[in-house]
């Protein structure tokens, strides 16, 4: 391990570990709007709502994320019709179409977790709101949403670092994130292991960042779940005490 | 239906031979590599729930390291440092030159260290649902310790291991395809060739995925199967 060639390669790497970060922000908050309503139609008994929610869920959990980002990278181009269409300026870009091909890989995931969660919010709460005369959307949003929020968060949390993790493959379509970062500096100096371990050391200290800032959302969502705060004094060893 | 015929036909025109070529190459690299990371998985498993600090600690730090960072670094990181460590290796013994490792033989290390992982939590959660009456049970009548792991732990334990396994397995079939980065002629791979010469990328793509997909069915088919097997013995419901 040299340590000054290390400090000299650490501003390239932040700069790589910020395109990480902005690339999974995005990936992340896309990925959710899409899945709510993908989780919807997946848990919905109408078939012209399941089957194509189905469908999307069962292609981009059951294959690679490389080969979806390949496809959308290099694949349409494959069409004369999207090369003169005006999306393409778009879609030309490497770091578009991995922003892309990671929002559609985490929307199976999530929608597939909010999913289970949904179908796993008490029967009885939704009959009682259906009793007090809620509409459906009310009680979508009342009721089932966010209780299937909370459910999901644990699970949903796991989602995201293995989103992180995934998103590293995106270096191979050129884009200079983290990993492109330290992949290029071994590339250059002819050094592998202070590049490719100091990348891992800040992937490992991303994922640190992501649980704990999850667990502080997860402990304010659930406030019934804290322990009772010290606000009720215990009347400590008063039944031991000999009455004066 | 000629052109695609001349696509994905076999012999001297089509790519189908090349595909089926990569498809057996990414079975072998993902039965290989499952092998190992269910071997790492039983180490681990033991080391985390061994009386030994020492040995908890190295396996915490194993499966903290492999959660927190990407499948493809611990990959790029076997290829090329593997080849680096060898080379200055050869270099103290006298020889010069490059020097560079199989892609097949850094990717099955790369990914079983992976799975192996998540096998040791997989392994551990299943050994802690096997009742502790039953191992001081095989101890008191006098079973050996290798003797109460094969005839009585294993064979429960892998009940409640298979669910965990199957998933474990699904993520493996995908996570070969990070291979074809360091140039192995995986199922991706032959793809990315085809899709390069014929210029109909968006075909290719689409038929490698098909066939991850084909896959995929067909291992959640088997698990299906195997986890009937091993459960015929116990009631349902």
């Amino acid at each position: 391990m040299d340590l000054d060639f290390l400090w000299s390669i650490l501003p390239r790497l932040l700069d790589g570990a910020a395109v990480t970060v902005v690339i999974l922000t995005q990936a992340v908050i896309y990925g959710f709007i899409l899945a709510v309503p993908m989780a919807l139609a997946r848990a919905s008994h109408r078939a012209t709502l399941w089957m194509p929610a189905y469908g999307f869920i069962f292609f981009f959990r059951g294959t690679p994320l490389l080969v979806q980002m390949f496809l959308i990278y290099y694949g349409l181009s494959q069409f004369g019709e999207i090369r003169a269409s005006i999306v393409w300026p778009v879609l030309r870009e490497a770091y578009w179409c991995a922003v892309i091909a990671l929002t559609l890989n985490t929307t199976g995931y999530t929608a597939e977790i909010l999913r289970s969660a949904i179908q796993a919010v008490p029967r009885g709460e939704v009959e009682a709101a259906k009793a007090l005369g809620m509409s459906r959307a009310l009680i979508l949003r009342r009721i089932i949403l966010p209780k299937a929020f909370r459910q999901a968060l644990p699970a949903y949390v796991n989602e995201i670092v293995f989103l992180m993790k995934g998103s590293a493959v995106v270096f191979t379509i050129t884009v200079v994130d983290l990993m492109g970062a330290a992949n290029l500096i071994r590339a250059r100096s002819f050094r592998v292991y202070e590049p490719l371990l100091a990348a891992a050391a800040l992937y490992l200290i991303l994922t640190l960042v992501i649980t704990r800032f999850f667990a502080v959302l997860e402990d304010r969502l659930n406030p019934d779940r804290r322990a009772p705060a010290a606000a009720a004094p215990q009347l400590a060893g008063s039944s031991n005490r000999a009455p004066d | 239906m000629s052109e695609l015929s001349s696509l994905f036909g076999f012999g001297s025109v089509g790519w189908g031979g090349q595909l089926v070529a990569g498809l057996s190459m990414t079975v072998r690299l993902a039965v290989v590599a499952f092998a190992t990371g269910m071997a790492l998985g039983m180490v681990g498993a033991w080391a985390k729930l061994s009386r030994s600090r020492a040995l908890r600690v190295t396996a915490d730090l194993y499966t903290t390291f492999v959660r927190g960072v990407p499948e493809i670094l611990i990959v790029l990181l076997l290829f090329y440092g593997g080849a680096s460590a060898l080379r200055q290796l050869m270099e103290a013994f006298g020889h010069t030159g490059p020097v560079e490792i199989n892609a097949f033989i850094a990717g099955f290390l790369a990914l079983g260290f992976v799975n192996g992982a998540y096998s040791t939590e997989v392994f551990r959660g299943a050994i802690l649902a096997v009742p502790k009456g039953q191992i001081e049970a095989a101890h008191a009548i006098g079973m050996s310790g290798p003797l109460v792991f094969r005839r009585v732990l294993f064979p429960q334990m892998m009940r409640y291991a298979l669910p965990g396994l199957g998933n474990l397995w699904l993520i493996m079939l995908k996570d070969t395809a990070l291979v074809s980065v360091i140039g192995l002629s995986d199922l991706l791979r032959a793809g990315y060739i085809a899709a390069g010469s014929t210029r109909k990328p968006f075909t290719f793509y689409i038929a490698v995925a098909v066939l991850f997909l084909v896959l995929t069915v067909v291992s959640m088919i088997a698990f299906y199967v195997i986890e009937r097997r091993v459960s015929r013995g116990v009631r349902r419901g």
